[in-house]
């Protein structure tokens, strides 16, 4: 099959690859260019596993193609912590036991970082909400909630610092 | 709880371990919060090939014929596997794990809808999914029997050709030919003279849906044969990567000397992770033929479809009781559908599992259990979903039908269960179908429950709600559970007992490693078990490295199921350290110049009696223990440990639910669930609370929404996220948790394990919360799931849901 060009910007830095026109966003993410930290659960959108932030949206990347993020800027979780330094949604997560397998976390964080952003200071039930499309099968929940509150609440204390 | 975490100067001697009851932040999480963690689908090795599986659109049909030539022709594909590629091997069936044997890939005829016909191996994934639909297969259909009753029937169909004339099975004999096994126990006779005698008798069939684990992460594995070193590495979503090791010498041939399997991290088991799967073993076989990696990563619709299934039992309880409600009596009829082949996960010698922990927390002096396993044109398996092994059925059991015989003698769901405990001075406690219960103190922890949610305001309230034609259920579950499998006397799993193994060694510095059998999922072990040496040695437990799951490093273990890693991994943890402490006292008092006796242990260091100043830390004999030994002792610090359980543990609870439910839509709102564990010594409070939050909210998935449906023809529908229920955050409800502590007499620790007991004593506390909303109108059972279309059809058949002429 005829391959295409695409480039993307991937964590802050700029990568090119050649990918087949049906190849799935997360294939191209984990398989070329070998960022394995976001996740496949399902292939059909529901659990959430592979969030990854595109063009400053939460998306599904099991659900959209390679070709169609041709120039986009993507974030995973392995772009969040910023010069050595977790993100406030990283340390939320450890401190809050937010997370037992791991498998959902990236796909959670990055949700969460996104929701941070479109709502800096939400409710239990706007984090509910918020949140829905990313299914966990260990952790209840309760813990999530909590880590993101936490990281809200630090972030809303670097903000005012500065 | 309190967070004991800080670790400033000042912090006493057993905070700076950070040993059991520190609710210390876990070891995993910085590389999983990073995405660098490593998962079986993160494998990649040089030259890997992918595998895909060609799957049967019909439950039950004959192979007519296969042409693989359309799919060999296409560019990247590197083999085409069929049952007949496999027998000059003898892989085209395998021995299952309940002594049946399993079609690796169907052999002339198919029993279930997505069972593994062909496999596929090409140079990518998509390449291997494209030619799995270039295999053409022709087919002839044949009846589907899904009804195990209609199973037993004389003239259903055969669906097991290959055990024709076979009258006797693993478990005994055989009375039809769709028949696995009959398992009973108990007493027969004296039970139903006590039901003949009983002034008071109750009867319910309850039927426990069809359900499965679901972990995020699917089945899958990278199987690499090297052949010149003749020798096969397999990375494997396993709970159980030591058994695997020896189920793939026993059907490779290749010795389990040059068989290294690996389970890395794994993202979530429930039992759906313990099985051989067909993908396992073709995956290897492509391996060892083609010589190359072979990757096979399932999907979630094979998941659901095919890599087992937990629960399917059709149970008719009976209850005998006096008019005081003292129960007399327990009988249990069940039909187990264990689908095509039986692959149970249950020890050898239980092929109902530990079914007969069925009297529950109940003092009953006489009981009957008997289980048929039946074949039915489904997937096979019959895990246990976050429980021990057929546990969740026998405690919904029970506590389905206490609230049963309740309704039946108008007595209040806390006071039966309050008049019918076994009290705490009976414990050890022999039950009448045979368990010896560790300890336990039922009536206190339920108490507590009921104080804390003024148990009397709440019936007022139901009673005022009642009144008014509103719907509102409470819900009461006192469960006991039986986990940590187990003694060696009675459970192996072929043939190897089910023990559990720890190795520490102490380096010149005063680290340590240590390694386990067992391999955690999620539950955190590398950070609990490390609290366990903390706590023996004196070894701060951020110097402990905890290593599971490479079978070619840690010592041979039965794995991580069924609660058995705290009560069996912990207790090898914890006798190894003490292997290594006793050593350690021997070179203090040699450093010291005393005698042994002469010595006392605090937290780290031993001291001579009465000598302030005289001590020597575990720091300084472990570089002793290098260098500077009593004569003739061994150069070293290091033990094994291979602990083989005097007994199970018995954990237990007590849970309230309370339910408000719309009368109208039939949906249900969880407005509030106590739950209340009491799994012995806490190692970590935090990991204990994750525990429980994630085992109710999978107790709540399986009460409210959760089931694989069939219909007549045995299709499969509802295997995908679309329809299989998994809740989001936005339908789980808060959890508030309690606990009491009462400590395993026989554990080294007195630890019983916890991360089972809210799956299992969550689902009948649902199940009790919502039929309790329809007591008052003689409503006793209520079949899961309690979907709000299933809820609604009860109410209309009561006809609430009829509003008003305006």
């Amino acid at each position: 099959m005829a391959k295409h060009h695409i480039t993307l910007t991937l964590n802050g830095e700029t990568v090119e690859t050649l990918v087949e026109p049906r190849e799935l966003l997360i294939h191209t993410i984990r398989e070329r260019l070998n960022q394995t930290g976001s996740h496949i659960g399902c292939e059909t959108s529901h659990c959430g596993a592979c969030t990854v932030d595109l063009n400053g949206e939460s998306v599904k990347a099991c659900t959209i193609l390679a070709v169609q993020a041709n120039g986009a800027e993507v974030l995973t979780v392995e772009g969040l912590a910023a010069g050595g330094t977790l993100h406030a949604i990283q340390e939320g997560f450890m401190q809050e036991h937010g997370l037992q397998c791991g498998y959902c976390t990236p796909g959670m964080l990055v949700r969460a970082y996104r929701l941070l952003q479109e709502n800096p200071n939400p409710t239990e039930d706007e984090i509910r909400f918020g949140m829905a499309g990313n299914l966990c099968r260990c952790t209840g929940y309760q813990n999530i909630i909590k880590a993101v509150q936490y990281a809200a609440a630090k972030l809303q204390t670097t903000a005012e610092a500065a | 709880m309190t967070d004991q975490t800080s670790n400033t100067g000042q912090a006493p001697a057993e905070d700076r371990v950070q040993g059991i009851g520190c609710a210390r932040k876990r070891k995993e999480d910085p590389r999983f919060i990073q995405g660098k963690g490593n998962y079986v689908d993160d494998v990649k090795l040089p030259g890997m090939l992918h595998l895909d599986v060609v799957r049967s659109p019909y439950a039950h049909a004959r192979i007519k014929s296969i042409d693989k030539s359309a799919a060999l022709a296409l560019p990247g594909v590197y083999a085409v596997l069929t049952a007949e590629d496999l027998k000059p091997l003898n892989l085209h069936w395998m021995p299952t794990l309940a002594g049946d044997v399993q079609a690796v890939l169907a052999d002339e005829k198919v029993h279930f809808q997505m069972q593994e016909v062909a496999v596929v191996v090409a140079r990518d994934r998509y390449i291997a999914a494209d030619a799995t639909e270039l295999v053409q297969v022709e087919y002839e259909e044949l009846p589907a029997v899904v009804d195990p009753h209609a199973a037993l029937e004389p003239d259903a169909p055969v669906l097991r050709e290959d055990l024709a004339g076979k009258t006797a099975g693993a478990h005994g004999a055989r009375t039809h030919h769709n028949h696995i096994f009959t398992w009973d126990v108990g007493e027969k006779d004296a039970t139903d003279r006590a039901f003949d005698n009983a002034p008071v008798t109750v009867k319910e069939q309850l039927f426990y849906p069809r359900v499965h684990p679901c972990p995020l992460e699917t089945c899958g594995c990278v199987a690499s044969f090297d052949k010149v070193r003749e020798h096969l590495t397999v990375y494997i979503t396993s709970q159980a990567p030591h058994v695997v090791r020896t189920v793939v010498s026993m059907l490779s041939g290749i010795p389990e000397s040059k068989v290294r399997i690996i389970s890395p991290d794994i993202g979530g088991g429930f039992g759906n992770k313990v099985g051989v799967y067909p993908g396992y073993v073709c995956a290897i076989v492509a391996s060892i033929v083609l010589g190359r990696p072979v990757k096979w990563i399932e999907d979630r619709i094979e998941n659901l479809s095919t890599t087992a299934f937990a629960r399917d039992y059709h149970m008719a309880g009976e209850l005998a009781a006096d008019e005081t409600g003292r129960i007399k009596a327990l009988r249990v009829n069940v039909i187990a559908d264990h689908g095509a082949f039986d692959a149970c996960a249950d020890p050898s010698k239980f092929p109902a599992g530990l079914f007969h922990i069925c009297t529950g927390s109940y003092d009953i002096p006489v009981a009957y259990a008997r289980v048929d396993g039946v074949y039915t044109n489904k997937a096979p398996g019959g895990v246990a979903y976050r429980c021990s092994f057929r546990v969740t059925e026998a405690v919904y059991l029970i506590e389905r039908m206490i609230d049963v015989l309740a309704q039946k003698l108008g007595m209040d769901k806390a006071e039966i269960r309050l008049r019918n405990f076994i009290k705490r001075e009976q414990f050890p406690y022999q039950s009448a179908l045979g368990w010896e219960y560790d300890s336990g103190d039922y009536e206190t922890a339920l108490k507590k429950v009921l104080d804390a949610v003024d148990y009397p305001a709440l019936r007022k309230e139901q009673e005022d709600k009642r009144a008014r034609g509103e719907l509102m259920g409470i819900g009461i579950c006192t469960f006991t559970e039986i986990v940590g499998a187990g003694p060696t006397r009675n459970c192996d799993i072929l043939g190897v007992g089910m023990f559990d193994s720890a190795e520490i060694r102490v380096h010149p510095t005063g680290s340590a490693i240590a390694r386990m059998g067992t391999i955690t999922q999620g539950q955190g072990h590398q950070t609990t078990y490390a609290q366990i040496i903390a706590s023996e040695l004196g070894i701060p437990s951020d110097e402990i490295q905890i290593e599971e799951g490479d079978t070619d490093t840690a010592p041979y273990g039965l794995g991580t199921y069924g609660s058995r890693s705290t009560p069996v991994g912990g207790a090898a943890t914890a006798m190894a350290a003490r292997k290594i402490k006793a050593k350690a006292r021997k070179i203090a008092a040699h450093l010291l110049e005393v005698a042994e006796d002469d010595l006392d242990w605090d937290t780290d260091r031993f001291k001579v009696k009465g000598v302030p100043g005289q001590e020597k830390t575990m720091k300084e004999i472990a570089w002793a223990a290098y260098n500077d030994l009593p004569e003739g002792m061994e150069p070293g610090l290091e033990s094994v440990d291979y602990y083989d359980p005097p007994n199970f543990t018995y954990p237990f609870g007590a849970y309230l639910c309370v339910v408000d439910i719309d009368k109208y839509t039939g949906e249900t709102s969880i407005r509030r669930f106590y739950a209340l564990d009491d799994c012995g010594t806490r190692i970590n409070p935090m990991i204990i609370e994750g525990q429980i939050h994630g085992g109710l909210t999978e107790g709540f998935a399986v009460a409210m929404g959760q089931q694989l449906v069939f219909d007549e023809s045995g299709n499969i529908s509802g295997n995908t996220l679309m329809d299989y229920f998994v809740p989001t955050m936005v339908e789980t409800p808060h959890w508030e948790t309690d606990y009491t502590v009462t400590p395993s007499p026989h554990h080294p620790i007195g630890a019983k394990g916890v991360a089972e007991s809210p799956h299992v004593g969550s689902i009948p506390c649902f199940s009790n919360a919502i039929v309790d909303a329809f007591a008052h109108l003689g409503v006793t059972h209520m079949t899961m799931p309690h979907s709000a279309f299933n809820v609604w059809r009860q109410i209309h058949e009561l006809g609430l849901d009829a509003r008003d002429a305006a």
